[in-house]
């Protein structure tokens, strides 16, 4: 790609990109939210067309109007949302769909390629296999055949390794050499700086939709001069002073759960002033369950929930709140804030029937507003102003805004859930510190992240969650990215493998 | 070659919000247009008459104030409900039960005279709550769909309202089917003119509280919060069902106290064509006001104009008085469509032909 540019109104998302990948190379694209990666792949892809710019495949100026374009062409994509249908064995979704340049498919060939896959690249799937029942690892591997079968020599991964477990990724990393070696291409986006130095050979970082800097991984490259190129800026690794933990702020003993999407099971956790508890697991496991639990829009099915060593036997999020618990949901938009509403407004959701913000029911719209610019300085929001619409926030201001208003109420405990997914590296260090500010001050947090470099520099125990049930709780001395990997996995301390009664349903929720 | 592309807007300029009613409202004339031609009528003639007429005479402006003044109420009625996305069809029927009792209510004898007026308002607020507060509770507590509960609502509250005044509650010293006329003192007192009644200043002063209702209070707060956004409403901690609940009460009030204007102020009986399709216009005008309570007032005088001015035009030009449906009818679609503007911008996209 040549000189590629595109505006969106009067924003430029790229800005004369020129990137290239050979046969056999794996390219590491990087860069903050924003940056123009999304962008610049949708017009690799034909799903935007670019204002400026050439794209040469194999020497040849190539025009990719559509999809169909660039699957043509032999570009394939692997969207970090997979395109299956769940009900459907893996056979049909491959079969499904347009033809790549080898013309239609016949179920003969897919079975064919699907041997030569598992040969070639480790790519191991059962063609008869429901994709509901599969796990999210063997999804991407549909996905990933999906695009081989139809001819890509040139594969684009956007984040794939967010919802891997760490076995399952070295197993797609395994995958990914084994094709270059065979000659395919490959672009691999990520915000992971340790995996993108462990797999790929070029590393090209993007900034405020231009290319910053192209760099060789040839060993000398390191995470720190990564992430100082991805955001132009020197960043401090986040500072953990020892901390003896305090009195016990929650308490969890054997507790299950009947709603949700997945039933807790005997779920004991304390924690104590001054902690974070890391809470480990692949992607619907129980911890949204568990986040939920104890921010008490989940009850209590059996156990015992209890905060400051009262029990609370029928929680709710205003008993929660009152008790001081702060919230920060996986789902910022969804669940967090509401997008329609002014963001003064949806930072002063959950407290709206609290003084200063309203007496007697009617409320203070100059306490509202107020509360909003405080926060948005204090947390160096970056949003036109307390008005602008909640949802024009980007991920990582609208995160700071979900802690600013949280923080607000000075919680003794925060629950935070995936607190720095999707967002970039300044944003999430800011987070961190946020959150280790709160410990410092003899808080606690539940740190609930599918980032293991995250919990481990933050935590002091990491608990593993697998099929609703807490696998283990470590003291951070003791937990290995190995030890934590075989856990989410469901392999048990004594090297058996737990298959809990639900891993049919958690396949089919994902 | 040329694409037409839609790109998401990062907030709505407000001039939009107030200009794109007004532009629903031009479109759906023109579309109309073409109906009126096909009455064998000069287009600028009959709107000539559809809006002119209205404004000609002191009792003109009179009427249509007295006019606009149910679809007013409706109007609101539908906007509360609609906020908290509980889809209230039904404030036709909600404001034949506030009718009723305000009706009923009225011919009390045994009742103090000055008592009846507050009476059948608060009767009627009432009634109207109730009959709204079934469909709302059966969405609450068996998911049953709202759009479907409250329209039909509407129909066992017409044929139930016709049923009684041919039946038990006929006028006995008439023998028509409305029911006895209500006593001198529960007639609202006119304030000017010879229409103009007690109940149309209430109708704009409400419109002021329900805006204040809608902004300044928790409670607009949460019913805001929850129809935006359920989930989020929840995990704040409101309850969606209490919240749901209270709008469709404040709902059904605003809708049944259309009935008592209407009974106190206009007919003084209750009668089965009470509501000329009120509380279906109600849908059209919370929609044209974009469910602002404030801008409910110029979108209900806007139809009480073209509804009474429809006969006007009909009488000197022949366009049947329908014509005031069909612009309504289709100022929804316009209005609803257009409102994609205020989400999206159109750009128009050039792109030098590819060879």
């Amino acid at each position: 790609m040549q000189g590629i540019a595109k505006s969106f109104g009067a924003v430029k998302a790229c800005h004369d990109i020129s990137l290239a990948v050979g046969r056999g190379d794996i390219l590491g694209l990087l860069g903050e939210n924003g940056a123009g990666k999304t962008t610049l792949m949708n017009i690799l892809f034909g799903t935007y067309a670019a204002d400026a710019g050439t794209i040469t495949i194999e020497g040849r100026p190539v025009e990719i109007r559509n999809s169909a374009d660039a699957l043509a062409l032999g570009i394939g994509m692997v969207h970090q949302h997979f395109h299956l249908v769940p009900k459907h064995t893996v056979l049909e979704n491959l079969l499904v769909g347009r033809p790549g340049p080898n013309g239609k498919l016949s179920e003969r060939t897919v079975i064919g390629k699907l041997d030569e896959l598992r040969r070639d690249f480790h790519l191991d799937l059962d063609p008869r296999a429901l994709v509901s029942s599969l796990s999210i690892g063997e999804q991407q591997r549909v996905e990933i055949a999906k695009a081989l079968i139809r001819g890509a020599r040139l594969l684009v991964l956007d984040e794939p390794t967010a919802t891997l477990t760490p076995h399952e990724a070295q197993g797609l990393f395994r995958a990914l050499k084994a094709m270059t070696a065979r000659g395919l291409g490959v672009i691999f986006i990520s915000h992971k700086l340790g995996e993108v130095l462990e797999l790929t050979s070029r590393v090209t970082i993007m900034r405020h939709g231009q290319v910053v800097a192209e760099r060789v991984n040839d060993g000398n490259l390191g995470k720190a001069e990564l992430a100082r190129l991805m955001c132009g800026r020197e960043l401090s690794p986040p500072q953990k002073p020892f901390l003896a933990p305090g009195k016990e702020l929650l308490r969890l003993d054997h507790v299950a759960t009947e709603a949700g999407q997945i039933n807790l099971q005997d779920v004991s956790l304390t924690l104590r002033a001054g902690e974070i508890v890391g809470i480990a697991g692949v992607s619907g496991n129980g911890q949204r369950e568990l986040a939920d639990l104890v921010g008490g829009v989940l009850s209590v099915h059996a156990g015992q929930l209890s905060v400051n060593g009262t029990p609370v036997p029928a929680a709710s999020a205003r008993i929660m709140q009152s008790l001081r618990i702060g919230r920060v949901p996986e789902d910022r938009l969804a669940v967090g804030m509401i997008s329609s509403l002014s963001l003064a407004d949806s930072m002063a959701l959950p407290w709206i029937d609290r003084a200063p913000f309203s007496r007697r029911g009617v409320i203070d719209r100059g306490a509202i507003r107020r509360f909003a610019e405080s926060q948005i300085k204090g947390f160096d929001i970056r949003t036109s102003g307390p008005e602008a619409r909640t949802g024009t926030l980007s991920g990582g201001n609208l995160q700071k805004a979900l802690l600013a208003r949280e923080l607000a109420m000075d919680p003794v405990l925060l629950v935070a859930a995936q607190p720095t997914r999707g967002i970039d590296i300044g944003a999430s260090e800011f987070v961190h510190q946020q959150l280790l500010d709160l410990r410092a001050r003899g808080g606690a947090v539940l740190l609930i992240s599918e980032d293991l470099e995250e919990l481990f520099a933050l935590s002091d125990r990491i608990a593993v969650m697998y099929g609703g049930r807490v696998m283990a709780d470590l003291p951070i001395a003791e937990a290995s990215v190995e030890r934590v990997g075989l856990l989410m996995a469901g392999i048990g301390e004594d090297g058996k493998a737990t298959i809990p009664p639900q891993a049919a349903q958690i396949g089919g929720d994902a | 070659m040329i694409h037409l592309r839609l790109e998401r807007r990062e907030s709505t300029p407000a001039w939009l919000q107030i200009a794109l009613p007004i532009l629903a409202v031009l479109a759906a004339l023109i579309l109309c247009s073409f109906l009126v031609s096909l009455a064998g009528a000069p287009v600028l003639d009959a709107y000539g008459e559809l809006f002119l007429s209205t404004f000609q005479t002191p009792y003109d402006v009179q009427d249509t104030l007295v006019k606009a003044s149910p679809l007013l109420w409706t109007g609101l009625a539908v906007a509360v409900a609609f906020r908290a996305k509980f889809w209230n069809i039904g404030a036709e029927g909600q404001l034949m039960a506030g009718a009723m009792a305000a009706g009923y209510i009225g011919e009390r004898t045994f009742l103090p005279g000055v008592t009846l007026v507050p009476l059948m308002i608060i009767g009627a607020a009432l009634a109207g709550a109730a009959w709204a507060v079934i469909p709302a509770l059966l969405k609450v507590k068996l998911k049953v769909d709202d759009v479907v509960t409250t329209l039909l609502f509407n129909s066992i509250m017409l044929y139930g309202v016709m049923a009684l005044l041919e039946g038990p509650w006929k006028d006995p010293k008439t023998g028509y089917p409305n029911s006895p006329v209500i006593e001198t003192a529960a007639q609202f007192p006119i304030l000017a003119g010879d229409t103009l009644h007690l109940g149309v200043p209430i109708s704009l002063v409400a419109a002021i509280f329900v805006w204040w209702l809608m902004d300044r209070t928790t409670t607009g707060f949460s019913i805001k919060a929850v129809g935006a956004n359920p989930r989020a409403a929840a995990y704040a901690g409101f309850s969606v069902n209490r919240v749901l609940v209270t709008a469709a009460l404040v709902s059904g009030a605003l809708a049944g106290l259309a009935g008592a204007g209407e009974v106190g102020g206009v007919r003084y009986q209750v009668t089965s064509d009470l509501s000329s399709g009120y509380g279906y216009a109600g849908i059209v005008i919370a929609t044209l006001a974009d469910l602002n309570p404030l801008g409910v007032i110029p979108a209900a005088l806007f139809f009480a104009m073209i509804m009474n001015g429809a006969d006007a035009m009909s009488r000197d030009t022949g366009v049947p008085v329908y014509l005031a449906n069909v612009i309504q009818g289709v100022a929804l679609l316009t209005m609803v469509a257009g409102r994609l503007f205020t989400i999206y911008r159109l750009r128009i996209i050039r792109q030098v032909a590819h060879g």
